[in-house]
């Protein structure tokens, strides 16, 4: 067994582009459910609509990618809006139904046959759309440590989206601990006493949307630059999920915790894998108990008992506060 | 007794009859209707509530005071009717905007807003913050003075209302009269001009009912009108200047409080189901 190969594996996936992807997934998410209260379960449409919109304005249009940046934002902020306008008037659990049935819509329109030619179908898109980006990379040998290695062009996604990450994590700390702060969480606890306050619930919960969704659209953009290409089924429901999971392993309405929950979520799933690999090559773990071909679905496993097991013992997720958690908002 | 002072004189010369004109009303409601299914719930022909009073607003349960209540401050609209608060018509005006109007209400079943703390609960009521719009939130030292003063303000409230220890405590944390009292404290941050109460004593202790008593007829010295939905009624008896009665969606009596209780419908209405329980009560 190679200590040191499991060791390089897990720390370059704890620090990699995927933790980048969805710490800034759920850091959109605590903007939406952590301090707001709304339950949005299409986060994965945010991701896919930033994804395809560097993508198919580069490749299809040839567009320049820094122009194909802001179309993504811009369609994030339409699509907060379409799911917003209809249902954040109504009850937290319609959101929740609309929002996990429009990424569905946006995922089957994306691999839909109709529009091939622009958005790939089920294939989706592959190319170098993302060459711009990487002309500017000044590390294209990359990094290779006994304990961390990447590729040079994953080396400057990760320097990039970290640098990203911390930026767009101090500006959501100043906010939400400003009066604007103030009144998403009091909705989060009950908006009718907000209003009875004077304040406008409707605008305020309009514009934690469109901030969470853009920045769930930035998560796309890396995504889709990181891999250069963009696969419709990699933006389903168990994206949003596992963007929910890093959210609450590191605790909601916390503002580190997108960034830690993230980093802990890949450092199990690489972790787990590598060392259920190591242990089945080198015979350690018999033939008969685990397979090679095993080891992927086992790995799920075995997170999933890890995070039942956090769940019980540490419900308010890394940073939470258990008596915070404890006062039930509707008591 | 000094009850009848400043806001009150007015209900010596009004006309104790339901619909009666004021002198000076603050809030005026006509013809408001509004149906559940089958159901009228409220049915109100005229009502007019006098400006620097405390109003009660009393009736059996059932009776729509506090889908008035509702309907009054935009939480819910009627099938028909208008109503003006300072001549301005309220008809179709979201709950927000009420508010910004200068009339405020609390809840039955309190609102506390649990995970904030006390004093954040205080702060969220003044209007007009800078730091509330999203723009110039992630730039603090655009609204840090003006926060600093809307402190200020809410812990001299806090002070006021005895809960300046817990101004760090999540309001989770105080106890049930305690959040009644916050709710009172937060709704003043607002600078109301009319004060709108729905049951401002349930479930509060004797020691601390007193000193809420003392808070409604505070907010009269300063000039504000109250409205209140109670059904303790020594307390109706003890600070309200006009009693209004509700009786199946509709006003069946108004007057002052020793005219109204002694009015034989409203004692059929109000008192006819605990009939026998608040006859031995007084007998006792």
């Amino acid at each position: 067994m190679d200590i040191l190969f499991i060791i390089q594996q897990t720390l370059s996936a704890t620090l990699g582009v995927n933790a980048i992807i969805f710490a800034l997934a759920a850091i959109g998410l605590n903007m939406h459910f952590g301090y707001t209260g709304l339950l949005n379960f299409g986060q994965a449409g945010f991701l896919a609509i930033g994804a395809y919109s560097v993508a198919v304005p580069v490749i299809s249009f040839g567009i320049s990618l820094w122009v194909a940046f802001l179309i993504g934002i811009f369609n994030s902020i339409l699509f907060a809006l379409l799911l917003g306008v209809p249902t954040l008037r109504l009850r937290a659990d319609y959101l929740a139904i609309v929002t996990i049935a429009a990424a569905e819509i946006v995922r089957q329109i994306a691999r839909s046959a109709t529009f091939r030619d622009f958005l790939g179908g089920s294939d989706g898109i592959t190319g170098k759309f993302a060459s711009e980006f990487f002309d500017l990379n000044p590390f294209k040998q990359g990094l290779t440590t006994p304990i961390l290695r990447f590729s040079g062009n994953d080396l400057w996604v990760v320097i990039t989206g970290w640098i990203l990450v911390a930026l767009i994590t101090f500006i959501m700390w100043v906010m939400v601990n400003s009066p604007w702060g103030r009144v998403m969480r009091a909705i989060r606890e009950d908006e009718d006493a907000v209003r009875s306050l004077g304040k406008n619930v409707y605008l305020y919960k309009m514009q934690s949307l469109i901030i969470g969704g853009v920045i769930g659209s930035i998560a796309g953009f890396v995504y889709a630059l990181s891999r250069q290409s963009v696969q419709p089924d990699n933006y389903g429901t168990a994206l949003t999920f596992f963007a929910y999971t890093v959210l609450i392993l590191g605790g909601a309405a916390r503002v580190f915790a997108p960034i830690v929950g993230a980093m802990i979520f890949w450092f199990l799933i690489v972790f787990i894998e590598q060392v259920l690999r190591a242990g089945v090559t080198s015979n350690i773990i018999p033939d008969w108990l685990i397979g090679v071909n095993q080891v992927g679905q086992i790995r799920f496993m075995l997170m999933g008992l890890g995070l039942m097991l956090l769940m019980i013992f540490r419900p308010q997720g890394i940073f939470g506060d258990k008596k915070e958690l404890a006062l039930d908002a509707k008591a | 007794m000094q009850k009848h002072n400043s806001g009150a004189d007015f209900a010596l010369t009004t006309s104790q009859t339901p619909g009666s004109s004021k002198p000076d009303p603050i809030l005026i409601a006509d013809k408001i209707a509004r149906q559940f299914g089958g159901l009228t719930a409220v049915n109100v022909d005229h009502v007019e509530i006098q400006r620097g009073s405390i109003t009660a607003l009393i009736g059996p349960n059932g009776a729509g005071k506090t889908t008035f209540f509702n309907l009054l401050t935009g939480y819910d609209s009627p099938n028909s009717g208008t109503w003006s608060f300072n001549g301005k018509a309220l008809n179709g005006i979201p709950p927000h905007k009420v508010a910004r109007l200068g009339m405020v209400r609390t809840f039955q079943l309190t609102k506390a807003l649990y995970r904030l703390t006390v004093m954040e609960n205080m702060l969220l009521g003044a209007r007009g913050q800078k730091g509330e719009s999203v723009l110039r939130s992630a730039f603090p030292w655009i609204w840090r003075s003006q926060e600093a003063a809307i402190q200020e303000k809410a812990t001299a409230i806090l002070k006021n209302f005895k809960l300046i220890e817990k101004q760090d405590d999540f309001a989770a944390a105080l106890s049930g009269g305690q959040r009644k009292l916050l709710e009172m404290a937060r709704a003043l941050m607002v600078e109301p001009e009319m004060v709108m109460l729905d049951e401002p004593m349930a479930g509060v202790n004797p020691a601390l009912k007193q000193s809420l008593l003392e808070h409604i007829k505070e907010l009269r010295n300063e000039g504000k009108t109250v409205l209140f939905v109670e059904h303790d009624m020594d307390m109706v008896h003890e600070i309200s200047d006009w009693v209004i009665v509700m009786a199946q969606g509709q006003i069946i009596a108004e007057g002052t409080p020793a005219t109204v209780m002694g009015n034989s419908q409203v004692i059929e209405a109000y008192l006819g189901a605990h009939h026998d329980t608040d006859l031995t009560s007084e007998g006792a």
